[in-house]
């Protein structure tokens, strides 16, 4: 019988089933056997999966200095994409947020996200081009080739969306008398920024970086596309998978990001930035 | 060794639920230079009623319908002749091949030799019963019964042709014109930078080749067959070349477009690519050194998994037919595997040098070019004293040269 006070628990958990199947099953699921395949091996010959528990995968990962250097090289980029990424996004979500009249500013933000309709790829291309000994970045003089510097370019510009519209949000909420009072006690600008600007926003920083952090630490075509000679974690993944068939190795490694997300997502905890959110 | 050949053969027997055989009945096959049975994958007997559809996985350039260039399409006249509708998936390297084969989702694939074995060993491909391809008498004999297409004298499949991996250049830029394998693997290249490898651990052969030729002191016999010692120094040749390199390269597209932009300028590549880049009006050239060159051979097989067996034949007929084989053969640049393409490659390309340049029926010319292979720790240079490196090996080695 149901009363008037709400809906049955039965009915709430009958709606909540299949959301929660499709959490429990389909993601976590696929989440769970991918780490249970990392602890399988392949026939080294036929490419066959040998249903066998072993720990190679895991040995190898840490004896082999190549795998320790790819992880450091993929951590370095990400921490670089979103430093770049939060340099850019700071001043031009202020702009957005405190400078720019409403119309400019409804402009700014379809300006922000234009290039999020564009696909993926295409925008890996144009850099590709951008980047080429024959594009338009050589003819000035300063094109740095394809290579890390060229990936980290590359990266920066698809996921300075994902930073911007975080840190725009966050600034708005920010009330415009903070800044007139801080200016009225004879704080210079710069003072103001560190005081008042960067703690109140800082909660929208790291949801922003949590974007830009994750989003590089998973790609690998881009690296193909811009990143000349260069492997990252998610290149020998996809190598793994892909060309050498090695469904257990690339499970393995892929347990390197999932552990350096939860880390990070463990750090951001603590600083208290997602309960501000 | 030996447990791993067991694996091979159990795994294979519980993939093939359908076939009784145990890991070590009689009905097994035993291949003679690397030693590993066979599974027992029934062969058809007799060709049916077709299916209306085949699933082609090939190299780029071996199954044009007309995507690329309306006026390159050799799919369509087969759709017609035989009302099967053909769907062309094409692959980069050998590894992904053999990973697609795997799924089952493809009836045919162009495999190179060292993707064949692999294939026959893990119970992904069929034997081929030849009696019902009509124009298999007219395949060269040197590529029938080869140690990489058959086990025992049961072949697996339809020869399509061989030929070289070129060293190719842009001859604006790559003065004087290189002569030698050298000039990619040169510490101090004036191309630094500019540098194109093959994307795939079977490029170590590459290497190995030149220190063959640079080193005879390392003893290295075969490309293929390389103990611990000589596969260290190949590494160390790749890994002066990373630093040389622009990208390595395994989509052509991409290879076609930095050769045209001009962000590598030489490299290893294939005679399909150049004649792309040529059709393009962008300078390129391509040479086979005299020291001889790694290359292909590539067979036709047929998914022990197809379900659409009888149209597969009808393609492995096609394409290693003469219209089929020489249309495949003369696009991609190679030798055709079928005696009678050459003559049709004169009258409708009209090109009677083409089979002459590329060698087609010099059986010893075909012997000096080093044909991709798997390499197995049983060395195939027939030393028996050590014990030689693996594809699994030069996997690993492969991602460590490109750090």
């Amino acid at each position: 019988m149901s009363t008037r006070s709400g809906p049955s628990p039965a009915r709430t958990g009958l709606l909540l089933l299949p959301p929660l199947l499709w959490l429990g099953v389909a993601y976590l699921g696929a989440l769970g056997a991918l780490f249970l395949a990392a602890f399988w091996t392949t026939n080294e010959f036929t490419g066959d999966l040998v249903k066998v528990f072993t720990l190679d995968n895991f040995r190898s990962l840490l004896d082999q200095p190549v795998y320790r250097t790819i992880t450091a090289r993929t951590l370095g980029v990400a921490v670089l994409v979103t430093l770049v990424d939060a340099a850019l996004a700071l001043p031009v979500a202020f702009f957005m947020a405190k400078v720019a009249r409403p119309g400019l500013q409804r402009l700014l933000v379809i300006a922000v996200l234009m290039p999020l309709w564009a696909s993926y790829l295409v925008k890996a291309y144009a850099w590709r081009g951008m980047l080429s000994k024959s594009g338009p970045l050589e003819w000035l003089g300063i094109s740095p080739g394809y290579g890390l510097t060229g990936l980290v370019i590359t990266l920066a510009y698809l996921w300075l969306p994902y930073m911007i519209l975080p840190v725009y949000a966050g600034l708005q909420k920010l009330p415009g008398s903070l800044l007139e009072a801080s200016a009225d006690l004879g704080a210079p600008a710069l003072t103001t920024f560190r005081r008042v600007v960067l703690p109140s926003v800082f909660p929208a920083l790291v949801a922003g970086s949590i974007f830009t952090f994750s989003l590089t630490m998973g790609d690998y075509i881009a690296v193909k596309i811009v990143g000349g000679p260069t492997q990252m974690l998610g290149n020998v993944v996809a190598d793994n998978y892909g060309v050498a068939n090695n469904l257990p190795f690339a499970a393995a490694y892929s347990v390197v990001p999932v552990l350096v997300m939860l880390g990070y997502l463990g750090v951001v905890r603590r600083t208290g930035a997602l309960e501000n959110l | 060794m030996n447990h791993n050949w067991k694996l091979v053969a159990a795994t294979a027997a519980v993939l093939l639920t359908a076939v009784a055989c145990g890991s070590s009945s009689g009905g097994d096959k035993t291949a003679g230079g690397s030693g590993f049975k066979a599974p027992d994958v029934p062969m058809a007997k007799k060709l049916g009623t077709k299916e209306g559809s085949v699933s082609i996985l090939a190299w780029p350039g071996y199954a044009e319908d007309g995507t690329n260039d309306p006026k390159t399409d050799w799919v369509t006249p087969f759709e017609q002749a035989t009302g099967c509708q053909a769907t062309v998936k094409y692959f980069d390297t050998s590894d992904a091949a053999v990973t697609l084969i795997k799924t089952g989702d493809y009836d045919v694939v162009s495999a190179s030799g060292d993707a064949t074995l692999r294939l026959i060993a893990g119970g992904d491909v069929a034997p081929v019963n030849t009696d019902l391809l009509t124009h298999y008498a007219d395949i060269r004999s040197f590529l029938k019964d080869k140690p990489y297409n058959s086990v025992d004298g049961q072949m697996y499949g339809m020869p399509q042709g061989w030929g070289a991996n070129l060293l190719t250049y842009n001859p604006d830029v790559v003065k004087p014109a290189p002569t030698s394998w050298s000039s990619v693997f040169d510490a101090n290249s004036p191309y630094k930078g500019k540098i194109t490898p093959y994307d795939s651990p079977i490029y170590i052969a590459d290497a190995a080749l030149y220190l063959m030729n640079t080193n005879p002191d390392l003893g290295i016999k075969n490309p293929y067959a390389l103990d611990k010692h000589q596969l260290d120094m190949a590494v160390n040749v790749l890994k002066t070349q990373r630093g040389e390199v622009s990208e390595y390269w395994s989509d052509y597209l991409k290879q076609q477009q930095a050769f045209e932009s001009g962000d590598s300028v030489i490299g290893t590549s294939w005679q399909f690519i150049v004649n792309l880049i040529d059709a393009d009006k962008k300078p390129i050239k391509a040479i086979l050194p005299d020291e001889g060159s790694t290359g292909w051979s590539d067979t036709w097989m047929i998914s022990s998994k197809s379900k659409h067996p009888n149209c597969a034949y009808a393609w492995l007929d096609y394409i290693g037919g003469p219209d089929g084989n020489a249309a495949s053969a003369y696009y991609f640049g190679e030798a055709p595997a079928n005696t009678k393409a050459c003559d049709v490659i004169a009258t409708t390309d009209n090109d009677a040098s083409f089979c002459d340049t590329f060698h087609a029926g010099d059986e010893a010319y075909a012997k000096k070019l080093w044909y991709w292979t798997t390499p197995v720790s049983a060395c195939l240079d027939g030393r028996t004293n050590v014990k030689c490196t693996t594809y699994a090996d030069w996997t690993q080695a492969w991602t460590a040269i490109k750090g």
